[in-house]
């Protein structure tokens, strides 16, 4: 009988030892990555398999107990978003991995890999942590990481990752600044801790505020978004997805543990509409923007804008008293949207790579080589708009049910709109597709069928996600971070 | 109580400073100074709690190592944006916002 600490054992290091031996050796990095990339999909399935059976669970390391100690902690949702990063890990890099050499825009090969593998060890460590002060080690890993991969790309992309890392070291910082008033304060980091202990006091509300406002710059919630379109509209593919499905939701991830975590007691309507305000705003702005886009992956980067304010309607739907439905909504839209949007994202890299141009008017014409691609983008845009049964209805469906409950109309009337501008802008992408076009690009027969299949099983693992609904009820309401 | 307030100072000019200046460098040095100003907070607090607390220290040891890693990572990116800037269209590269004085 393997010890149930094994999975967040493998999770936490596996990356960051692929990651060393990958930058010492970059010739087996293909190998190693995907090797490594394997088993922590397996170690994610398992973790998730354990949190189904016996529920959540907290490992102090080395027996280390809270107030000294650090410890993990492994419930429902931190299981879920472990199994979503390895998800998009594999697809990304499988897809990094078959992209024609010549045509690599990436302009140190070998960079990259040992990025990849510190990101994902960073978000592994982030969604294991169970304190203030290790998610803030965690949240610098994956920015490191991250500028990393955007500036890879070279050109334009550096200038976007200046900004990228700007923005988040700001974010962390601010973010650091409230974990230092709430210790002086509390004297804990632990989030258990904390959760039993917080008043309602000034210094506890300004450290909330300081920290919420440091992860929303995070997790670009409108009008703190203005870094993310450039950044991961000019990322290589693969690090786009990464970044818009699973980086974005660390700091959303982070907002829900410490609102339903420690600062529950503080949140009260206003708060929550402010919180609720903003999505409804992130909502609109961003789907606006997404349909005046020319650019097939900025109008992608958009939507990530647009789809995170969905994640901020929980709070003033929980708050009206509805938390059950709307918070395994949240988590589920944006399960779903992490899927799809990794999907849509590694569908238009494989769609550019075909067309040579991200321009909307030049993506029409022949579509050899990028079919598998399309059918990529379909399915997951179907998720993302929310049609039955794939993932993105399933979140939309009991968000909804938690508008209906309290009476939210408007909150409704935001979701409606924003699915009907989804639904547009995703259109206007997929009309590109039939449109007569210019004969441009690449021969078709250089593009590996890996990259179509990479986008397409992410997409159907978002679509599939609705299926999954009793599993996924279950694993959600695993863990003290749950409302009752 | 100076202590706190400088806290306070610190964070208001390296905000400050981030937001309005031009220089990449500038723009860098201001985000290490409001990271300094949350250090100094965190070592106030070990001077004020009864009996002195010692966990602060290390949480600012940790930090000054993670800011070492990404000021560093920063001056790589810096450099090579002026890298570019300097052999390349200087047009493009207005978006930016901060340019290479």
């Amino acid at each position: 009988m393997i010890p149930e600490t094994a999975g967040p054992v493998i999770l936490f290091s596996l990356p960051l030892a692929a990651a060393i031996t990958v930058f010492i050796r970059p010739r087996w990095s293909v190998p190693v990555t995907l090797g490594a990339s394997g088993v922590l999909l397996a170690a994610a399935v398992w973790v998730v398999g354990v949190v189904l059976q016996q529920g959540a669970w907290r490992h102090d390391i080395g027996g280390w107990t809270a107030p000294l100690g650090i410890g993990w902690n492994v419930d429902g949702l931190s299981a879920a978003l472990l199994l979503l990063t390895a998800a998009v890990g594999l697809a990304g890099a499988v897809f990094h991995a078959s992209r024609p050499a010549p045509l690599a825009t990436v302009r140190d090969p070998r960079f990259f890999w040992p990025l990849w593998l510190f990101l994902w060890g960073g978000l592994n460590a982030l969604f294991l942590a169970a304190d203030l002060f290790n998610v803030y080690v965690a949240l610098e890993l994956v920015s490191i990481a991250s500028v990393g991969l955007i500036g890879l790309a070279g050109g334009s992309a550096q200038a976007a990752a200046w900004r990228y890392l700007l923005a988040t070291l700001l974010g962390s910082t601010i973010y650091l600044f409230g974990v230092a008033l709430l210790y002086g304060r509390y004297a804990a980091l632990d989030l258990a801790l904390l959760t039993d202990g917080v008043e309602r006091d000034g210094v506890t509300a300004v450290a909330a505020a300081l920290m919420t406002l440091g992860l929303l710059l995070k997790a670009a919630v409108f009008p703190l978004h203005f870094w993310l379109p450039a950044a991961h509209g000019r990322a290589p593919p693969a690090v786009s997805a990464v970044l818009s499905a699973v980086v974005i939701a660390a700091g959303y991830y982070l907002l829900v543990r410490l609102w339903f975590g420690p600062f529950a007691p503080l949140l009260g309507t206003g708060v929550a509409t402010l919180l609720g305000l903003l999505g409804a705003a992130a909502v609109l702005w961003g789907g606006l923007l997404a349909l005046l886009q020319r650019r097939l992956k900025m109008l992608i980067a958009y939507s990530t804008v647009s789809q995170f304010g969905y994640g901020l309607l929980v709070f003033p739907l929980a708050a009206a008293g509805a938390a059950h439905p709307a918070w395994t909504g949240a988590v589920t839209l944006v399960l779903a949207h992490g899927l799809a949007k990794a999907a849509l994202f590694l569908a238009a890299g494989a769609i550019v790579l075909r067309h040579g141009i991200d321009r909307l008017e030049a993506l029409g014409g022949d579509q050899r080589g990028a079919t598998l691609a399309w059918v990529a983008f379909a399915i997951a845009s179907a998720s993302l708009v929310g049609l039955p049964p794939t993932g993105g209805f399933l979140g939309k469906w009991w968000l909804a049910q938690a508008a209906l409950a309290t009476g939210g109309y408007f909150w409704l009337a935001i979701l409606m709109v924003g699915t009907g501008f989804t639904a547009a802008y995703l259109w206007r992408a997929l009309q590109a597709a039939v449109r007569p076009g210019r004969e441009a690009g690449i021969d078709p027969a250089t593009l590996s069928a890996a990259l179509g299949l990479a986008a397409l099983s992410l997409a159907l693992s978002a679509a599939a996600l609705g299926l999954a609904a009793p599993v996924l009820g279950v694993l959600l309401d695993a863990g003290p971070g749950a409302p009752g | 109580m100076v202590y706190l307030s400088l806290t306070g100072v610190l964070f208001v000019l390296g905000l400050h400073g981030l937001f309005t200046a031009r220089n990449l460098l500038r723009r860098l040095l201001s985000l290490n100074i409001l990271t300094t100003s949350v250090f100094l907070l965190f070592v106030v607090m070990a001077r004020l709690a009864e009996p002195l607390d010692n966990v602060p220290h290390a949480i600012v040891l940790t930090g000054i190592v993670i800011t070492v890693s990404t000021t560093a990572v920063a001056l790589a990116l810096v450099v090579r944006i002026a890298g570019r800037m300097r052999e390349e269209d200087v047009g493009a590269a207005a978006d930016t916002r901060g340019d290479v004085e």
